[in-house]
Formats: structure tokens, sequence, C-alpha cells
């Protein structure tokens, strides 16, 4: 059996926001009508959670999903569930028009996290993290690349981007967070 | 710098996280076309100084190509509407007329 490993392995960095690579995480991109009633059982059965609403993350028991475009989600679940999410999601969707599938090796994801945590993102991010709360999602870009940004429930800020760019992602983040360049804003 | 409003995921953002994909409400010809028609289709473009009607794609966000109307020279944004239309939306007209009353573009006038 192949060893599975993340872009980066679980690598961390810590100044005055710490930022770490997730590991294996699992993620399945998802596209069709969001507001079909199927859509909304589909993401029920998989996830536990609800159709989010435009730029939106909601959390449900076994993962959670995120508003990409006005017919794309982002269904986020244990590395080892995707493919039982998949089938869900094809079970609860068969007949509609929609595609599912398991992007988990193609993406990265990161947590950065403490007070100023949204400092380090700012100096990178073309957002205004000012009025970010909690469920907020961002596809933008991070320096020169595309990558999806959201708050958690516990106040942590989230981070996905392509696997090729992982290491520059995790490299621009630990750069913008480096101990005794906050910005204090 | 510019600042667009995506009318799909509604971001207000500036321009770097957009991308320009030239000029907007072009019409296809294509095979069986005269060539006058396909050359023009291809290549004669619209070059105003002044109220543009140009073509954005949302690259770094939702992905979603949308329309913007916006001036050539002080760079300012009349508005932006969603690819699904033929022609400016009465409200987006209704900016420009104010600043340029006389303003036409193609078979567009206000």
């Amino acid at each position: 059996m192949s060893n599975l490993v993340s872009a980066l392995n679980g690598v961390k960095a810590k100044g005055f926001a710490a930022v770490s690579e997730l590991g294996l995480s699992g993620m399945i991109t998802l596209r069709g009508d969001l507001t079909s009633k199927e859509m909304a059982k589909a993401i029920k059965d998989a996830t536990g959670a609800k159709v989010p609403a435009t730029r939106k993350v909601t959390f449900g028991a076994k993962g959670s999903v995120a508003w990409m475009s006005p017919d794309e989600l982002l269904v986020l679940v244990d590395y080892t569930a995707t493919g039982e999410a998949k089938a869900a999601l094809e079970a609860a969707l068969a007949g509609q028009h929609f595609l599912a599938e398991v992007v988990s090796d193609a993406r990265a994801h990161f947590r950065i996290s403490g007070d100023a945590a949204h400092e380090a993102l700012s100096k990178v991010m073309p957002v205004d993290f000012s009025t970010f709360e909690a469920g907020d999602f961002r596809r933008s870009r991070l320096s020169q690349v595309a990558a999806a940004v959201w708050k958690t429930e516990s106040g942590d800020f989230e981070l996905v981007c392509f696997r090729s760019v992982a290491q520059y992602v995790f490299d621009v983040l630990k750069t913008a967070a480096a101990e005794g360049r906050q910005v204090s804003v | 710098m510019l600042v667009l409003t995506c009318p799909y995921c509604g971001v207000t953002a500036e321009e770097t996280e957009f991308h320009a994909e030239g000029e907007a409400h072009l019409k296809r010809f294509g095979p069986g076309s005269k060539d006058e028609d396909f050359e023009a289709y291809l290549f004669m473009r619209e070059n105003p100084k002044g109220v543009h009607l140009e073509r954005w794609r949302h690259q770094n966000g939702c992905g979603k190509y949308f329309h913007a109307a916006r001036c050539t020279m002080t760079l300012e944004v009349f508005g932006t509407y969603p690819a699904q239309t033929y022609e400016p939306p009465q409200e987006i007209k209704d900016k420009i007329a104010a600043k340029h009353p006389n303003w036409t573009w193609r078979e567009f006038t206000l």
C-alpha cells in the first residue's frame, strides 16, 4: 500500500500567527443547480450541513460546504470519507445535471491561527478582513496564485490552494506571519 | 486602478483579481458567413476615448465572465452586468447619460 502524504506533510511555522498545513484533507468539487431540493438533500446526506449562501461556508457533523461560484460548491470531509460522501451525493442527485469529483489530491489545505492571523493574510490577499466573520468565504488570490479562505467558528482562518503551489503559499504565509512583522491594524 | 464588482458573487475587488477579456457584445460570424463579416468579427474592434463596454472574467474568484461599462479616459466604472445580456441595462445607460449625453457605441444608443 502506498504511503499517502499531503503536499507538505503537515509542516508548521510559528510567528505572530501560526501557519500549518493540515495534512491529508478530503475535498469534493460539486457543480449543479444549487437551489434545487435534490442539492439540499445531497449536501445534508453527505455532510449534515445546509447549502451555503453566496460567499459563505456552512459546517455540519461530517464536514463543511463552501460556496465557490453560482453553480459550484466545495465539500470538505475527512480524507478517508470522500468515497462515502461522493456516493451519497451521487445517490441524492441521480437524474440531475451535476458533477461530483474527488479533488483531495489536487489541493493543499492550510490553517492560519492566532489573534493577528488576519494581519498576515491582509498583507498578501486583496481582501478586507476587518469585516470578515466566521462563516464567510472568499476566493481570491494569495500573492500571485489563486486561493480560497474562510473563517471557522473558532476564529481561525483556513485556506485551500492548488497542490502544485503549496510550497509557494506556505513560504508566503510564513514570511507574512514572521515574528516582529506585525502591522497592528 | 480599477475597482469592479462581480455581478455573480457580489465581490468588489481591484483589477488584479480580474482579467480583461476584450470587447463585449461581439456577434459571432462563423462558417458560411460573408468574408467581410467574418473579418469584422475577428479583427474589427471599438477603441473609444470615452465610455467602452468590456468583457471581464473574475479569474481569481468565481471564474465567471461579466460585462463592464467604463470610461477609458477617466477610468470611471459605470457598472457591471451579467454576460447573458444583449445590451447594457437601463440603469447603466442612465449613469452614462449623466456624464456623456451623446454617447453611442456600435449599435447602442442611450
